[in-house]
């Protein structure tokens, strides 16, 4: 079949097409790093210059020469973001809480209880994912209205616990445990609940991990839901204090404290990211897939 | 086409942080592979017979050593440029794509003057599948098929190019028992229809002394024995190549040679002069065993196993190294099952003497 | 029997409740709000039933604009955002040292608030009286004029909104495509690579057909989240998004809710419905092509 092919150069050329390639490779994958990293990078440069050093910079420097952390005093005590703060990390828990409680029930009911009609109910349930919270906001503003729960933290935590989603997470990975376990315990005289958070739960221990945490994190980048209810500064959360510092507060002249501010808040979940990174992204990652 | 293994040698460095050194998966294995011939690499799993497939087709970079197709040295040539043709051993079929375009998947990447025209594409794509017999197939996705049959199509695609070397990984390891038996006898007829050199890796002895031209022992990355199965199953190299070859297994005793005699525990079972004094290992294969009211050698009686054919009979000895030795009789023979003992002689030709230390075969002749 | 199943539907209530009160009952609540008219919320009256709400929001410049706004948006960043996905993907199943770390890094802006984020971008994109933006720094380092992203022309302001999407939704697609293209069994590139398979056919014979339920599924859900577009508006733009021009279709619904005197909640279940109805048949749209062109 070959003729006289000189093999070591064809040896040598693929290796050397190998590492051009992966430069560009490399090449292209740093580009966008930096256009991932560099809005970080420049949140927190700009919160430590100073105020007249910002503004008098016509064109933006890359660096500060004087780093100073006024911003982050002035952000603190001109808007109450302490506040917004606590509001986000108490409305933050009690909703996650809420949730897993809700959450691990109806789970456990769909993956091993008996019960007639079992069948029909997840699959109205499924139906319910379809509906997007857009349309759901409409009425549970009016409802939240008029049971006079605006501006309050049952209003803001109520609507929000409900998720079908986290549910089908957690019913398959409980369907993934073997039913002799269940049985086997039935037999032992184990009651259905003790069953639950005696031997489920500890199994399913990654996945609430995860679940917990995305709850988290939808919980404190929460923005709409907030906006509409609450119009009183005294309970807002972290996103939408944000906003009202942008258009009202100090934001339009003072940008480094806004940035300060923007820091702040962006701290507690990124420290998060970091050192539940893997969890978080293998949870998506399943999250999605099974979408 | 004739393949050439000089001094191979592939060592995988070690990625686990406890332990130490490295892994060396094949260790300095030189071999010489005629036209045309089916061989057989054989070990346990870990013995690096895989290893040595991926190195022969291009897949692995060897560590040292070269690898010859005939006269060319294709150490350095990445596996497109080789012409070998592989099936893997879960086939590796696109399940996008139906049996017809699986096959003919290969031939559309030849480039230049080597392109084909499309009639002669679908030629030779039909001549693969009428090699394997899957003709009928054609139009069926691999999904839709059984194991057997997508094997048969992982073998018609290896082969539509042409190769200059054919390479199995654990062809049968994916079949039931049934199928086995059968896809083995196909793997043979295709090999002798198109005489092209063919290499196959497995860990099941029977598979490979059946089939193979030649087969290679290997363990631990080191090549024990080559030879054709008779050869190697008649005169093994050491216990390992012993132990490994043979259904039922061979049986190993303790025992002793002193003053040119053989013996097992307390029983001297046959002369061996020649053979300096010292403990040994000795293997007695199931069809070793005579059965004799006088014979030397003296085991406590199991039970009687009837297999129609032959019997076979499971006793014990103090000096044997399991628990139940296990031999093969003629069923013409009638063993006394009353009794507590029984006695056997041993046929020379199926007993091997092996040093204690080195495992491996002394040679003697009892005649 | 009878006991368990109590239980089972004991076990449910909570969800059942929480469900049912703040899901199924809105759901039907819209449903009957976008077809009363002239629906006055202090009295909690109406005149009656038709098709009025519908036809003043059809006819409305706002509804409008935001429904220009949000197609530009949709069409533009949902094939950009896959297409860049699925090159970042690729490249990083290509390289093995360092993968871990780009990952991570990739998947930042996903935990991150959108509207704090969206605050950087536009410090970063405006041009003020005081000072050029760092972007148009970068753009005069190009040669090129400088432009206002923020408060300037409306393409610019376009760009800006499909940019921050872009990179807003980028770790999600990444995450999937990256574990997609891992998930694709080694042993077909391995026999891909014995039968000489040039690197593009490789690519689109085996990886493309192997991962396209997942890239389907990206397109799917990206065109539903693209519609659904409101947030990262307000991060850029603030909550006057009117003013801008750069309303969306989400972000009317919220202004006819909350708005000028308490809400119309009318225009607003109306203009809601005709949104679910737009995407409801662009995903019908999408899973029909789906059907024909996601290989097994």
């Amino acid at each position: 079949m070959a003729k006289q092919v000189d093999y070591e150069k064809i040896g040598r050329s693929a290796r050397a097409r190998g590492a051009a390639g992966k430069t560009v490779i490399y090449a292209l994958l740093t580009v966008w790093a930096v256009m991932v990293l560099f809005p970080f990078y420049w949140m927190v440069l700009t919160s430590v210059k100073s105020y007249s050093a910002y503004n008098s910079e016509y064109i933006p420097r890359f660096f500060t020469l004087s780093p100073t952390l006024q911003n982050y005093a002035d952000a603190f005590t001109a808007v109450p973001l302490a506040r917004y703060f606590l509001n986000t990390l108490v409305f933050t828990l009690v909703t996650t809480a809420v949730m897993l409680l809700v959450v691990v029930l109806a789970a456990f009911a769909f993956a091993r209880l008996d019960f007639r009609g079992k069948n029909i109910a997840f699959t109205l349930f499924l139906s319910l994912m379809m509906i997007p919270s857009e349309l759901v906001v409409i009425t549970n503003f009016v409802t939240i209205t008029n049971l006079g729960l605006r501006n309050t933290f049952t209003g803001l935590i109520l609507p929000s616990v409900t998720s079908v989603f986290y549910i089908y997470l957690l019913k398959e990975n409980f369907e993934q445990i073997p039913g002799e376990l269940y049985r086997a315990a039935k037999v032992d005289g184990t009651s259905d609940f003790k069953y639950l958070v005696k031997v489920m739960l500890p199994i399913s221990q990654p996945t609430i991990v995860t679940i917990t945490i995305l709850k988290i994190i939808e919980c404190w980048n929460s923005y709409v839901w907030p906006r509409l209810i609450t119009d009183d500064a005294a309970y807002f959360l972290v996103s939408n204090g944000i906003q009202e510092i942008r258009e009202n507060g100090f934001g339009r002249e003072n940008i480094p404290a806004m940035m300060a501010a923007v820091v702040v808040i962006s701290v507690p979940l990124i420290v998060l990211f970091l050192i539940f990174h893997k969890k978080i992204m293998a949870g998506v990652s399943r999250g999605g897939t099974k979408g | 086409m004739r393949v050439v293994l000089e001094h191979l040698t592939k060592i995988f460095p070690n990625r686990n942080k406890k332990a130490r050194g490295d892994v060396i998966a094949v260790n300095d294995f030189t071999f010489e592979i005629p036209d045309g011939q089916l061989v057989g690499l054989l070990g346990p799993s870990g013995c690096g017979k895989s290893t040595t497939l991926n190195l022969i087709c291009g897949l692995e970079k060897p560590s040292s050593g070269k690898i010859f197709f005939g006269d060319d040295d294709v150490t350095d040539l990445p596996p497109e440029n080789r012409g070998v043709g592989f099936v893997f051993q879960n086939y590796a079929l696109y399940p996008h794509l139906t049996v017809l375009g699986n096959i003919l998947f290969p031939l559309q990447n030849l480039k230049g003057s080597a392109r084909l025209p499309k009639e002669e594409m679908l030629r030779r794509a039909e001549e693969a599948a009428h090699l394997v017999q899957i003709d009928n197939l054609l139009e069926r996705k691999p999904g839709e098929m059984s194991g057997g049959q997508q094997q048969r199509v992982a073998i018609a695609r290896a082969l539509v190019k042409m190769p200059r070397v054919l390479l199995l990984d654990e062809p049968l390891s994916n079949l039931d028992a049934r199928l086995r038996l059968q896809t083995r006898e196909e793997i043979r007829r295709i090999q002798q229809e198109t005489k092209i050199t063919t290499i196959f890796v497995t860990h099941d002895q029977e598979e490979a002394m059946s089939i193979s031209d030649m087969i290679v022992v290997m363990k631990d990355g080191v090549v024990q024995q080559i030879g054709r199965p008779q050869d190697v199953y008649d005169r093994p190299v050491n216990l390992f190549v012993a132990k490994f070859l043979g259904t039922p297994p061979i049986n190993v005793f303790e025992g002793r040679v002193k003053d040119g005699r053989l013996f097992v525990g307390q029983d001297e079972i046959l002369p061996a002069p020649g053979v300096a004094d010292r403990p040994v290992y000795v293997g007695i294969r199931p069809e070793g065993f005579v059965l004799r009211d006088d014979g030397p050698l003296c085991c406590g009686l199991t039970r009687v196993e009837v297999m129609g054919r032959d019997t076979s009979v499971v006793s014990t000895h103090p000096a044997a190294v399991s628990v139940s030795i296990r031999s093969i009789i003629s069923a013409e023979n009638r063993v006394n099952t009353d009794s507590a003992a029984v006695r056997f002689a041993v046929k020379p030709g199926k007993t091997f003497i092996f040093d204690r230390d080195t495992e491996e075969r002394v040679h003697f002749s009892a005649e | 029997m009878r006991n368990s199943n109590l239980k089972g539907w004991l076990y449910l209530l909570p969800a059942i409740l929480f469900l049912g009160f703040f899901m199924v009952y809105p759901l039907v609540d819209v449903l009957v709000y976008s077809f009363e008219e002239g629906y006055n919320f202090a009295s909690q009256t109406s005149f009656g039933v038709g098709l009025y709400n519908y036809s003043y929001v059809l006819h409305d410049g706002y509804f409008l604009q935001a429904v220009k706004n949000t197609f530009i948006l949709v069409v533009i960043t949902v094939p950009l955002s896959t297409g860049i996905a699925l090159l970042i993907s690729l490249g990083l199943n290509a390289v093995r040292p360092l993968r871990n770390l780009y990952q991570t890094i990739f998947f930042l802006p996903y935990v991150t608030n959108t509207l704090a984020v969206g605050l950087v971008f536009m410090i970063l994109f405006k041009k003020t009286a005081y000072s050029e933006g760092m972007i148009n720094l970068l753009i005069h380092w190009f040669g090129g004029e400088s432009v206002d992203f923020i408060d300037g022309p409306y393409w610019a302001k376009m760009f800006v909104m499909c940019f921050y999407t872009i990179w807003v939704v980028m770790p999600f697609k990444i995450l999937i495509l990256t574990s997609a293209l891992a998930s694709v069994n080694q042993d077909y590139y391995r026999a891909a690579r014995v039968d000489a398979t040039p690197k593009w056919r490789i690519f689109t014979q085996i990886t493309l057909p192997m991962i396209s339920p997942m890239v389907f599924y990206l397109v799917i859900t990206g065109f539903i989240g693209a519609f659904k577009a409101y947030s990262d508006e307000v991060a850029l733009f603030g909550t006057d998004l009117n003013a801008a021009g750069m309303n969306t279709i989400v972000g009317y619904v919220y202004d006819m809710l909350y708005g000028d005197s308490g809400g119309y909640p009318s225009y607003a279940s109306a203009a809601a419905l005709i949104l679910f109805v737009i995407v409801l048949t662009i995903t019908c749209i999408n899973l029909l092509v789906s059907k024909k062109h996601v290989h097994y």
